[in-house]
């Protein structure tokens, strides 16, 4: 029953951070989002693998947080180019690529 | 037990619609922090206690480190507060959440139409878990690891030529 | 020695690859060493493999060597593998040999040309080299080919080489681009070879389905034990394979594209189209000649098409202006020659054909070059003159190579040649009277012409100012194409004049030899020798007499109404351009134009639904990134939906 709860419990989260990313309009709210979709996700396989008493799970965790930190260093990269270059965090702003 | 997974759960929730909502940026971040923390906890409950601290350790301590630091950096004083308020009309909030709500609704019923389990949670050791990381995973490690030393270069690279980029 | 084989024409193709992907860092001597050095390599391969192969010649009569499968799928299995027998040896020989002299010449013929600007803007040094660059990429890219051709195991790799040849063929007529004239005549070369060609490929096909093998031994042994001789299938598979034959070689009626492609310049005439693609021709009929013995009436028609051309292509020569399309004719005449003693069986005597006309048409044409470079590019023969004292060495290689064209007795190796065919022409089991007398005559054109250029060339006044001399890279392969076209006779000395048949006995393994019919209605050997040889030397002296400058008697003849039109037809060749432009050209570009609206609607809508398409597939890409996560959102809600009901 736990399970089953977590995992609706990180799929709630997982909306929210979306409803974050695309509410927001400065970046760094973004990113914030994002981290909170992670941590959704994260919690997903936490509870997959505690339901089949496997492992694999964590091994995934593990994955994930790899990810974020490496995902998270680069775009506090870009987002302190993008705030140099443009002198504001609003995503609506940087469209340049538009095709 | 189960009390206490539900009340963290709530507290999950709420701080996060706070993560989302907030119009400081350090507010925020340290509502993000809290709701972290309950996830650790949520893992603890479901047996999983080196993920739980890797989860305080990593995403509460490091990361969000880094999140402040920049938010240093980029100097989100009251300003930038009244320009969220700005940009935040109730409008805004509409198309998204209709997006997530019928996202949850679909993955709630794949979850619920599947056979609900009864059988209970079971604790799984580090030992285990570092076994299988450099068992079958190994490859996965190698990958991150090339994925972290991009990530590194990366930051070195995006972080340095700030002064000179500036107009 | 003869696992070498794979190196003759690996050599110049690698010549090619460096020329075209690392050439622009080369300075032209770079350039000149890696296009040249690349074919003498070949050839001094080539003369090892020879060697090799003469050595084991009794016993061993063909070499294979498989480098590779190169297409192997149900049923089919086809492999880069080169097959050196008499034949190709003979074939390497003069395509390395002839191809090396001439990549030499062109070292300082091409120079001399790039200062007429034509090719390419100039380059920082003031010259072009990017001209010269590509001119060698191209050459060594043919030798390549050809080399491909002639020692290539099965049909489709024969094909290939084929292709090749002719795609560099229309590179090289068209080197000179930049004017329009000379991307037409390229096309115009390109196309009309491509109807004998797609006629050669069907036959392809013909012979896969019956078979189902392309190689080229197998095709033969296998055709020869289930085709009846004169059987239906054989006789179309000859004919698709004529058709090729003829295209290539510019044979009638496919003759048209040869004298336009004097356009290029003129080494490449030298080799392209005079000493070695124009006879893949000759090599694919001696090639397959068991096909074309099965097919007795296509095997007629080769001998009909031989001496039919070599009329016509005669006649034509006789008017001409330019030097380069007198030449040209002349090439489709000879040519005519070989397909003449094709025609009739005598394999051997067309190859020898061959090996003397690539010496001597390849001299003719360098030699006419040297005279086109001191002229400042003129080419037109009724411009020049008196050149005899200028270029003593032009002048005495020119006058060689017109003597072994016209076939001048004992001395020079035309005779030879030309003698050995019109004695088959009568005496073979397939020739008869009528064959020899068209060859005859022939002949006796083939002096008038040839002499006619000598005369008006070399003698009488100076009308174009002459400037330069060739330097050595220009003279040396002169000099070595003159003393090869005045001794390469002796490879094969008829019965009456010493009687020694090398050139034959050597073939003799690869190819099979005629036995002289004895007949009481052929003449002697001796008597026929003596008709063509005195018919020869009327040719000559009737150009003497006519256009030697002190005569105008020719003026008379060629002013009155008769005269005018006979000429003007000859110099157009005998009008098959406008015959073709009237039945081929015309139609078409009607049709095009009539069918214009109805396909290109068709084709036009297709492009503008696509790029509407584009335009609202390109809306999408707004530049707004929470549009794009909307967009992974609302694909990621699509994608559970589909897996949840």
């Amino acid at each position: 029953m736990l399970a089953t709860h977590a995992l609706v419990l990180a799929m709630l989260l997982f909306g929210l951070g979306l409803i974050g990313l695309l509410v927001r309009r400065n970046v760094l709210y973004m990113l914030l989002s994002i981290e909170v979709m992670l941590n959704g996700a994260s919690l997903a396989f936490i509870a997959a693998g505690s339901r089949w008493a496997q492992p694999d799970g964590q091994v995934m965790f593990l994955f994930i947080l790899t990810l974020a930190a490496a995902e998270v260093s680069v775009a506090l990269g870009i987002v302190l180019q993008v705030y140099y270059r443009f002198r504001t965090l609003d995503a609506d702003a940087f469209s340049l690529m538009k095709g | 037990m189960e009390l206490l997974f539900y009340i963290t759960a709530g507290v999950a929730v709420l701080s996060t619609v706070r993560v989302i909502t907030h119009l400081h940026a350090v507010h925020a971040l340290l509502y993000l922090v809290v709701s972290l923390m309950a996830l650790a906890l949520i893992f603890y409950i479901l047996g999983a206690p080196f993920a739980a601290a890797l989860e305080i350790i990593i995403y509460a301590g490091a990361i969000m480190v880094l999140f402040i630091f920049v938010v240093m950096l980029l100097n989100q004083g009251p300003l930038t507060v009244e320009q969220e308020r700005r940009w935040l009309t109730p409008r805004m909030w509409l198309g998204p959440s209709l997006l997530a709500l019928l996202l949850l609704g679909e993955v709630v019923f794949i979850i619920v139409a599947a056979d609900t389990f009864t059988v209970e949670t079971v604790g799984i050791q580090p030992k285990q878990v570092g076994l299988s990381l450099y068992g079958p995973y190994l490859i996965g490690v190698e990958l991150a690891s090339m994925l972290l030393l991009p990530g590194l270069i990366g930051a070195y690279h995006m972080g340095r030529r700030l002064s000179k980029e500036e107009p | 020695m003869l696992k070498l084989l794979w190196l003759i024409p690996a050599l110049p193709m690698a010549g090619f690859l460096l020329l075209a992907l690392l050439g622009d860092r080369f300075t032209r001597r770079h350039v000149a060493w890696v296009g040249v050095g690349s074919v003498g390599a070949a050839a001094m391969i080539n003369g090892l493999v020879a060697v090799g192969f003469v050595r084991v010649l009794p016993d061993v009569t063909s070499y294979t060597q498989t480098l590779w499968t190169w297409v192997e799928t149900s049923g089919m299995a086809t492999g880069i593998a080169f097959h050196l027998d008499a034949l190709s040896v003979v074939m390497t020989l003069v395509i390395t040999g002839v191809g090396f002299l001439i990549h030499l010449y062109s070292t300082e013929y091409i120079i001399d040309t790039g200062k007429a600007g034509v090719s390419a803007p100039a380059g920082p040094e003031g010259d072009n080299d990017e001209g010269y660059r590509r001119f060698f990429a191209y050459m060594n890219l043919f030798v390549a080919s050809m080399l491909t051709l002639v020692l290539a195991d099965n049909l489709l790799l024969l094909y290939l080489g084929w292709e090749g040849v002719g795609i560099c063929s229309y590179l090289l007529i068209g080197f000179w681009y930049r004017e329009p004239e000379n991307g037409a005549a390229a096309q115009k070369a390109f196309i009309v070879t491509r109807i004998g060609d797609t006629g050669f490929a069907i036959g392809l096909f013909a012979l896969f389905a019956s078979f189902k093998t392309l190689s080229i031994q197998q095709v033969q042994t296998l055709a020869a034990e289930s085709w009846p001789v004169g059987s239906g299938i054989a006789i179309a598979v000859a004919a698709l394979l004529l058709a090729g034959a003829v295209g290539k070689s510019a044979q009638l009626p496919l003759q048209v594209w040869l004298p336009d492609a004097m356009a290029g310049p003129t080494p490449v005439s030298a080799l392209i189209h005079a000493a070695t693609m124009v006879t893949a021709g000759v090599y694919l009929i001696a090639r397959m000649h068991v096909l074309f013995s099965l097919a007795p009436p296509v095997h007629d028609a080769v001998a009909v098409i031989g001496v039919l051309t070599l009329l016509l292509a005669g006649c034509s020569a006789l008017v001409q202006r330019d030097i380069k399309r007198v030449l040209a004719y002349s090439t489709i005449s000879q040519i005519g020659y070989m397909f003449l003693a094709l025609g009739v069986g005598a394999w051997s005597a067309a190859l020898f054909h061959f090996v003397t006309h690539a010496c001597f048409k390849a001299l003719l044409f360098l030699a006419a070059g040297a005279v086109i470079l001191s002229l400042h590019h003129e080419q037109n023969i009724f411009r020049m003159g008196g050149l005899r004292r200028h270029s003593p060495v032009t002048f005495w290689t020119f006058l060689i190579g017109a003597s072994a064209l016209a076939g001048m007795p004992l001395i020079t190796a035309g005779f030879y040649s030309k003698d050995w065919i019109l004695w088959e022409a009568w005496s073979a089991p397939l020739g008869g009277p009528w064959l020899w007398a068209g060859g005859a005559l022939g002949a006796l054109l083939t002096g008038l012409y040839s002499f006619r250029l000598v005369f008006r060339v070399f003698f009488g006044d100076v009308r174009t100012k002459p400037h330069g001399h060739p330097g050595p890279a220009m003279s040396i392969p002169l000099i070595v194409l003159a003393l090869l076209s005045l001794g390469a006779g002796v490879l094969e000395l008829p019965r009456t004049l010493g009687d020694s048949p090398l050139f034959s006995q050597f073939l003799s393994s690869a190819l099979p030899q005629l036995e002289p019919t004895v007949d009481s209605l052929v003449p002697s050997e001796g008597v026929l020798q003596l008709a063509v040889t005195l018919l020869s030397l009327l040719g000559i002296g009737l150009a003497a007499a006519f256009f030697l400058p002190a005569r105008g008697a020719v003026e008379h003849v060629a002013n009155t109404a008769w005269g005018r039109a006979l000429r003007m037809f000859w110099l157009e060749g005998w009008g098959f351009d406008r015959l073709y432009e009237v039945l081929a050209v015309r139609p078409w570009r009607r049709l095009t134009r009539d069918a214009e609206d109805a396909i290109d609607a068709w084709y036009d809508g297709l492009a503008e639904s696509l790029r509407r398409f584009h335009v609202s597939l390109s809306r999408t890409q707004n530049g707004n990134l929470r549009w794009y996560a909307a967009t992974v959102g609302l694909g990621a809600l699509v994608l559970v939906g589909f897996f949840a009901f």
